[in-house]
């Protein structure tokens, strides 16, 4: 009963680890992952996806889902 | 329609040359190719930049370049589309990213190729470090 947990980027950098596997005891929604697994607050505008897809924080989450913590997209604006 | 994201440096012309003539089925269908090629530039605001590294989230990407490909397809009638891009280390003057699209007519193969780069760049999950003459900065999303 696990959840895969990735982080991209400056998220990456700032917390030190690119992946985790956190229980899912206690967990619901991608929110307590990232409380769970980053033990600081959410920065703010970070994005969340949940199996490959963009998600809110309060998305619920589930044994075996992939959810992913990372910065704005940065493809390019103009 | 093809997609593929790169590790290594690519040429885009060539690969446009290669998958056309890969595509017997396209002959004779198609009257107009839009293509849109990005390339790493050696400045930006106002630094020099002298490599870039750009990270991505593979199956995520792989998805949303789908995705955008998808609805470019539907959106408008287009006979084939080619998108190859590139993550890892690049050099300026190495080609980022690569839109093909191949239609009947022109408005249609501007109108999707406009379309999926713009799409892609706002919604696959890329992230540009740049290396400048001060050390290596991420890229903030409205810098660019």
């Amino acid at each position: 009963m696990s959840i895969t947990v990735r982080f991209f980027a400056s998220i990456r950098e700032k917390l030190g680890k690119e992946q985790d596997i956190i229980e899912c005891k206690g967990i619901t929604c991608a929110a307590d992952v990232w409380s769970k697994s980053a033990g600081i607050p959410l920065p703010p505008n970070t994005l969340v996806a949940v199996n490959m897809e963009y998600a809110r924080p309060d998305q619920p989450v589930r044994d075996g889902d992939e959810v992913a913590f990372f910065p704005p997209v940065t493809g390019g604006a103009r | 329609m093809k997609i593929r994201l790169v590790e290594q440096s690519f040429d885009p012309w060539q690969e446009i040359a290669r998958h056309q003539s890969g595509q017997p089925a396209l002959a004779g269908k198609f009257g107009a190719t839009a293509v849109f090629v990005g390339t790493l530039r050696d400045f930006n605001q106002g630094d020099a930049v002298q490599a870039m590294r750009l990270e991505h989230y593979a199956p995520m990407t792989q998805k949303y370049l789908e995705r955008v490909a998808e609805e470019a397809s539907a959106r408008w009638p287009v006979e084939d589309v080619l998108v190859i891009h590139r993550y890892g280390e690049l050099r300026p003057n190495d080609p980022i990213v690569c839109v093909a699209v191949w239609a009947a007519h022109r408005d249609s193969a501007f109108e999707a190729c406009r379309y999926l780069i713009d799409e892609l760049k706002t919604r696959a999950p890329f992230w540009k470090q740049e290396l400048t003459p001060q050390g290596r900065r991420w890229v903030e999303p409205e810098a660019d």
